[in-house]
């Protein structure tokens, strides 16, 4: 798997100046979204994805990893293809495959991701993994932007199973929120250091699992893309 | 390759383009804008004759301070200015001495479709290391110019001016004259500057709404006005500051190849009448032109002669031309100052009795905001696209929505309309072409089963949107379109109120003499401007012009083009080898121009004779939206 994303992050490299007129010209793209190092237990997290394709069709790669004193604590690859399906939204579908403290599990893929009305940037999928067992995901988030420069940004995630698994310690039920704030300083378009502070809370079933109910943690980190 | 590239253009030094824009943003210009000593600027090179060799090469060049790559015709950026005669034969023989296919379009020119140059459609390129021979009859005169048709060779240096002398003597009567090109310049790969806006297509807006804004406004207006206005916006998921797609961060605006800092010079006589020819050969900057101290009389538009209109500022779209005449009767210098159109930076050349002089250079105008017409919906008509994008799908066409407001009575009409634009101008006072837009409405509350409106009165049939334009390419739908004809357009609006400025309009423009082909048009072909800012797609009716059939015209017809701007976008639509007749009201002076500019959220309408058979392009001449807001044009049944 991991080879396979170094491949695609290679090609997306070769062909993002293949313009040349044409109205649709293949190019790609690779968005860290957040590289942080966390307040607690000296974790780290990076959320990335990187695209290639056209207007309209796209493959799609997005990557999770959250790390404690260097080594993988949770980690998912999901490989997608994306289609725009409406002015503002891109219906995603593909493969994630998903490693919890060493355990790995693999699950179909359906999502949409775009803009809602009002600015509010939208990734939401459901994961039906091989035990039938379905994970709901959905990340919002929005631009609040004092100046050309400075942007603060919350964002909310949510997590949902369909069912209790007590081996991979999974609770039916909304599980899990975590709510972020980070600003972020723009010197120029293509990056941003930033500061935050994450707030997470674990609700429901999945509480019989949890060590903590809720923490918070301090955030520092990097978004870039070309 | 060939000697061509062996001598690079003369050393420029930068720029007041991007610092400019920079100062204006609030950046630090920094140490190294500091102004060089001023050299003096050359002349384009003119030939004249009716045999000419144009030669297209590389070139280095140096214009912001750093050596970049130009492609350029015969070692001259712009190209030689062509001087024919009309009624006389040209003979043009172009080598193309890059590494990539290339072609010149002779912009504006009534000529055979084969001499015409579009890759493709006219003809099949030039290939690397070979030539084309151009050959055809002159058939009209006044300002026009010439670029190259292939990728986005324009952008980089192929563009360069035409003088055509009349036949008969010219009405037009001047001491003296001069050429004025107006072009963006960047040192990137135009390549490079079109795949960043499809990946972050607000790349270089630097005015996007701030918490300040918001707090602005909501002490200018209050909470509810406030709240109105920007939910639309936010609601549509668009951004009221999108005026250009790429701006002064990126450009250095010319004035003949002479960035503002070289301040290209101009020379005159006290007394004199002064004839300037002006082109923009911008590949995506509109211009807003004036002389600060000269009122300008503008004689001609897209090489044909008007009836003469006084004037002090007029906005020029990539591909208009404009002649004007200005009379300077003191001894001093004058600044022609060019400032794109979201103001993030200008073009400037001094026009001068004396080579040592220079006058002040103005600072620029306020920085438009879109409104609310601009996107061609009332309140109401808001609230409804609102709920079709909630859906997770394009706006889909509503007749009835057209039909309820063209029912509506025109007094609360005004009235609606009138609160609105207050609101939006913030007190700045009521736009001067507000009862225009009332006659725009005017044309709505007619049937749509209605006989076709005659020549120079414009369409009044019902707007209605294809299917075709249901599909992720496509963000947003005029509703209810602005009449187009009397609009000044975008920042240009308050123009009278706010600094006691005339600007040209469309509705001014009447041609010198008779309309030609007085025949009423027969059909009527209404065309929709579509695109989505946000994923940087362009297009025509919702389709890209890979996906398109021709427009099939019938040889010998008179057609009426109604295009209606479903976008937030400015767009100058060009059509190659007929003319398209603007119209501007007045059936027997019905101007002839080449390129249209459409405002955004509004319709305008020309007429046009299909008189010269082939395949014709026609595009948005905003070389990012081209590729994919163009047709062909194929004339059939005719003799060819």
């Amino acid at each position: 798997m991991k080879k396979v994303a170094i491949l695609l992050l290679g090609s997306c490299l070769g062909n993002t100046a293949l313009a040349g007129g044409k109205a649709d010209p293949m190019l790609g793209s690779v968005i860290i979204n957040e590289l942080e190092r966390r307040s607690d237990q000296r974790e780290s997290a990076v959320d990335m994805e990187a695209w290639l394709g056209h207007d309209i069709d796209k493959l799609w790669v997005k990557l999770e990893r959250s790390a404690e004193a260097g080594s993988t604590d949770e980690a998912a690859l999901q490989l997608l293809y994306s289609r725009a399906i409406a002015p503002f939204w891109d219906l995603q579908t593909g493969l994630r495959r998903h490693i919890d403290d060493g355990d790995a599990d693999n699950a179909l893929v359906l999502g949409v991701q775009g803009l809602a009305p009002f600015n509010v940037e939208t990734d939401a999928a459901l994961f039906v993994d091989d035990d039938g067992m379905v994970t709901a995901e959905i990340e919002l988030g929005y631009e609040l932007r004092f100046t050309q420069q400075w942007i603060l940004e919350p964002e909310i995630t949510l997590i949902a199973h369909s069912e209790t698994d007590r081996e991979r310690s999974l609770g039916s039920g909304l599980a899990e929120v975590e709510t972020a704030l980070r600003l972020f300083y723009y010197p120029q378009r293509e990056w941003a250091p930033y500061v935050g502070l994450a707030w997470h809370r674990t609700l429901g079933d999945q509480r019989d699992f949890a060590e903590t109910a809720q923490s918070e943690q301090w955030l520092i980190g990097i978004r870039g893309w070309f | 390759m060939s000697k061509i590239l062996s001598t690079p253009l003369p050393r420029r030094r930068f720029v007041t383009g991007a610092a400019a824009g920079a100062a204006l943003l609030g950046l630090s210009p920094g140490s190294v804008l500091a102004r060089s000593p001023q050299r003096q600027p050359g002349q384009v090179p003119e030939l004249r004759g009716q045999r000419f060799d144009l030669h297209i090469a590389y070139q280095s060049v140096n214009i912001t301070g750093r050596d970049a790559l130009a492609t350029v015709v015969n070692n001259s950026l712009p190209a030689p200015t062509l001087r024919w005669k009309e009624g006389e034969r040209v003979h043009l023989r172009v080598h193309n001495h890059l590494a990539a296919d290339s072609s010149i379009h002779w912009h504006g020119m009534i000529l055979p479709s084969n001499m015409d140059g579009v890759p493709g459609m006219s003809f099949a390129g030039i290939k690397p290391g070979s030539y084309y021979d151009y050959t055809f009859d002159v058939q009209q005169s006044g300002t026009y110019w010439y670029h190259s048709h292939s990728g986005f060779q324009e952008q980089t240096g192929v563009y360069g001016a035409i003088v055509i002398d009349p036949a008969e003597p010219d009405p037009v009567q001047a001491d003296r004259e001069h050429v004025v090109v107006l072009s963006d310049w960047t040192d990137q790969a135009p390549e490079a500057l079109y795949a960043r806006l499809k990946k972050q297509s607000h790349y270089y807006n630097r005015r996007e709404r701030t918490v300040g804004d918001l707090w602005q406004d909501l002490r200018e207006k209050g909470l509810s006005a406030t709240w109105q206005d920007r939910a639309m916006w936010n609601r549509m998921r668009m951004s009221d500051s999108d005026i250009a797609d790429i701006n002064g961060l990126a450009y250095t605006f010319l004035v003949n190849g002479h960035s503002p800092d070289d301040n290209w010079r101009a020379l005159f006589k006290a007394g004199e009448t002064v004839r300037l020819r002006i082109i923009n050969a911008a590949a995506m900057t509109l211009f807003d032109l004036r002389i600060p101290g000269l009122e300008m009389t503008v004689v001609a538009a897209d090489g044909q002669n008007v009836e003469p209109v006084t004037v002090d500022e007029f906005r020029i779209a990539p591909a208009e031309t404009y002649d004007v005449l200005v009379r300077p009767s003191a001894d001093r210098a004058y600044t022609l100052f060019a400032q794109s159109i979201d103001r993030s930076g200008y073009a400037c050349a001094t026009l001068s009795p004396n080579s040592e002089w220079q006058a002040e250079i103005p600072a620029m105008d306020h920085a438009p905001r879109l409104h609310h017409r601009d996107m061609g919906m009332d309140h109401s008509a808001m609230a409804m696209a609102g709920a079709a994008h909630a859906g997770h799908t394009p706006n889909p066409a509503t007749p009835s929505g057209d039909m309820n407001h063209g029912s509506m009575n025109h007094g609360k009409m005004d009235q609606r309309d009138m609160s609105r634009d207050v609101d939006s101008h913030a007190g700045h006072g009521p736009p001067a072409e507000m009862d225009h837009r009332h006659h725009g409405m005017h044309s709505q509350t007619v049937p749509p089963d209605a006989p076709i409106a005659p020549a120079g009165a414009g369409s009044r049939a019902v707007i209605s949107h294809p299917a075709s334009e249901n599909n992720p390419g496509v963000d947003m739908q005029a509703q209810m379109p602005a009449n187009g004809l009397d609009d000044p357009g975008i920042g240009l609006r308050e123009h009278a109120q706010r600094y006691g400025r005339r600007v040209l309009r469309y509705s001014q423009l009447f041609n010198l003499g008779k309309t030609l082909d007085r025949r009423d048009p027969e059909r009527e072909l209404a065309i929709h401007l579509t695109g989505n800012m946000s994923r940087y797609m362009w297009s025509m009716d919702g389709v890209m012009f890979d996906d398109a059939e021709p427009i099939l015209l019938r040889f010998g017809e008179r057609l009426r083009i109604v295009l209606i701007n479903d976008t937030m976008m400015t767009h100058p639509i060009h059509l190659h080898g007929l003319w398209s007749e603007l119209e501007t009201g007045e059936p027997l002076r019905i101007p002839r121009k080449h390129t249209i500019i459409v405002q955004p959220g509004s319709k305008i309408s020309y007429l046009v004779s299909a008189d010269a058979v082939g395949r014709w392009a026609y595009h948005c001449h905003l070389s990012f939206h081209m590729p994919g807001m163009f047709r062909e044009v194929r004339v059939i049944g005719g003799a060819a």
